[in-house]
């Protein structure tokens, strides 16, 4: 199994994390964080394998929750509750259209917020929610939505770019071919 | 095998999540900055490339310029000599009238500088993290204020770095007093109709006021003392407008804050 891709994952969520906490551009413009994770949980969920899937959704969780006031592990079972379902059915989804990309991006980015706050107020925490809220979710989902297309673009440039290429079967082989010429006797 | 496989990482995922949401808070709050530590280089590599502009375009700035800032700074240094004596003349005399009184003496303030390093990735918190830790003396529930007012208060404290609570978050609660002849008390909290979103961040709720409070646009709002967390009189805001709620029972008042929460770079922590 080649290591190139989980590396590639996890080094892209831990940079997203750290961008989101010190990058405060989309929060000045738009008021609102956008969150990369749950459309890089995408791309792994529909090109990595399931390991990769669990270790971005415990490592990425850790990491955003290191850096929030949220409590330590609270943003795992949002991404894996993304992650593992699109996991099981990848292979009816088509992958490589743009369209279902963002479509899915949409989706994880609208899903993995509203269940960390459900999980909060469930645990008995007083998240800042109120009607300006709604602005910030759309925000995050169409920010998630538009980052997705992307993330897949991106990575299958650093694939084609770093990663070792995938040897094609010739359908001409020279030791099988047929010489034609004079019969030396 | 295969489905074997997907359901032993679903327990293994299920399991780490429920072990870390039951760890004990101090536990929680330790392994949250050991795993925040894992970004401590990329800090020292993005203040060096935030410092290489500033270094650039000090390096370019003309003669001319510099000698006209410094003529500035030292008409303002000469301001602030002047004011500070005034000040230290005024606390002099603050103190006898106390000791004359038989009232206990104030303790000055100190404080210290803290750069910003981030802030709360996720949008349903308002906190900050500073660069200041239990090293430098800084522990939780410490006041954090700026030049403009107050700023909220330490929440969380690791060897390098603390994080900060915001005002208007729900979990910094403000005891403040309006300026006005009544001297109204009231609770800074986080409601109001925009609660959450981008405007109520600079937009907190003044809460349990007396339904008598006469309550007008453009009073100041302060610090009351009350609760033991925040120092009298650090200025928080301005009132924008107050209403009756619970049927004429109290009163409430929309606080626009003094100090600008979205752009906070560097803040005072104030200890008492």
């Amino acid at each position: 199994m080649s290591l190139f891709q989980p590396i590639l994952i996890l080094s892209f969520a831990f940079l997203a994390v750290f961008g989101e906490a010190t990058l405060s551009g989309p929060r000045d413009w738009l008021g609102a964080q956008i969150d990369l994770l749950p459309a890089l949980m995408i791309y792994a969920a529909l090109n990595a394998d399931i390991v990769t899937v669990s270790l971005l959704a415990v490592l990425g969780g850790l990491w955003f929750d290191s850096f929030s006031a949220n409590p330590l592990g609270v943003t795992i079972l949002p991404l894996f509750a993304v992650g593992f379902p699109i996991y099981l059915r990848r292979d009816l989804i088509l992958r490589q259209l743009p369209f279902a990309q963002l479509v899915l991006g949409a989706a994880a980015s609208a899903i993995v917020p509203a269940v960390t706050v459900l999980l909060l107020l469930n645990g008995g925490k007083q998240p800042l929610i109120g009607w300006g809220s709604l602005w910030q979710w759309a925000v995050m989902t169409a920010g998630g939505a538009a980052a997705t297309p992307i993330i897949f673009a991106l990575f299958g440039w650093c694939g084609t770019a770093l990663g070792y290429q995938q040897q094609t079967e010739m359908g001409f082989r020279p030791d099988r071919e047929i010489r034609h010429g004079k019969i030396l006797k | 095998m295969f489905k074997q496989k997907n359901y032993l990482a679903l327990g293994a995922v299920v399991f780490v999540a429920v072990l870390l949401l039951s760890l004990p808070t101090r536990a929680s709050a330790r392994l949250k900055l050991a795993v925040g530590s894992w970004f401590l280089p990329l800090f020292g590599l993005a203040g060096a490339a935030q410092q290489l502009p500033a270094d650039l375009a000090d390096s370019v700035l003309p003669r001319r310029e510099l000698l006209h800032e410094i003529d500035n700074l030292r008409r303002d240094n000469q301001q602030l000599r002047e004011q500070q004596i005034q000040s230290a003349a005024i606390a002099r005399e603050n103190d006898q009238l106390r000791t004359e009184l038989g009232w206990q003496r104030l303790a000055p303030w100190r404080l210290k500088l803290a750069n910003v390093v981030m802030r709360d990735p996720a949008n349903w918190w308002r906190t900050v993290q500073i660069d200041l830790g239990s090293r430098d003396g800084i522990q939780t529930n410490q006041p954090v204020i700026t030049a403009e007012g107050l700023v909220g208060r330490v929440s969380a404290v690791g060897l390098v770095s603390s994080q900060v609570v915001l005002i208007g978050d729900p979990s910094c609660r403000v005891s403040a007093v309006v300026d006005n002849a009544a001297r109204d008390l009231g609770v800074i909290t986080a409601g109001g109709p925009l609660a959450g979103g981008p405007l109520g961040a600079s937009l907190p709720e003044l809460s349990y006021l007396a339904s008598s409070a006469n309550l007008k646009p453009g009073q100041d709002v302060f610090t009351s003392g009350l609760g033991g967390v925040f120092p009298k009189g650090i200025p928080i805001g301005k009132i924008i407008y107050g209403q009756s709620v619970e049927g004429g029972l109290a009163s409430e008042a929309s606080i626009k804050l003094n100090a600008n929460l979205g752009a906070l770079e560097q803040v005072w922590v104030l200890f008492k």
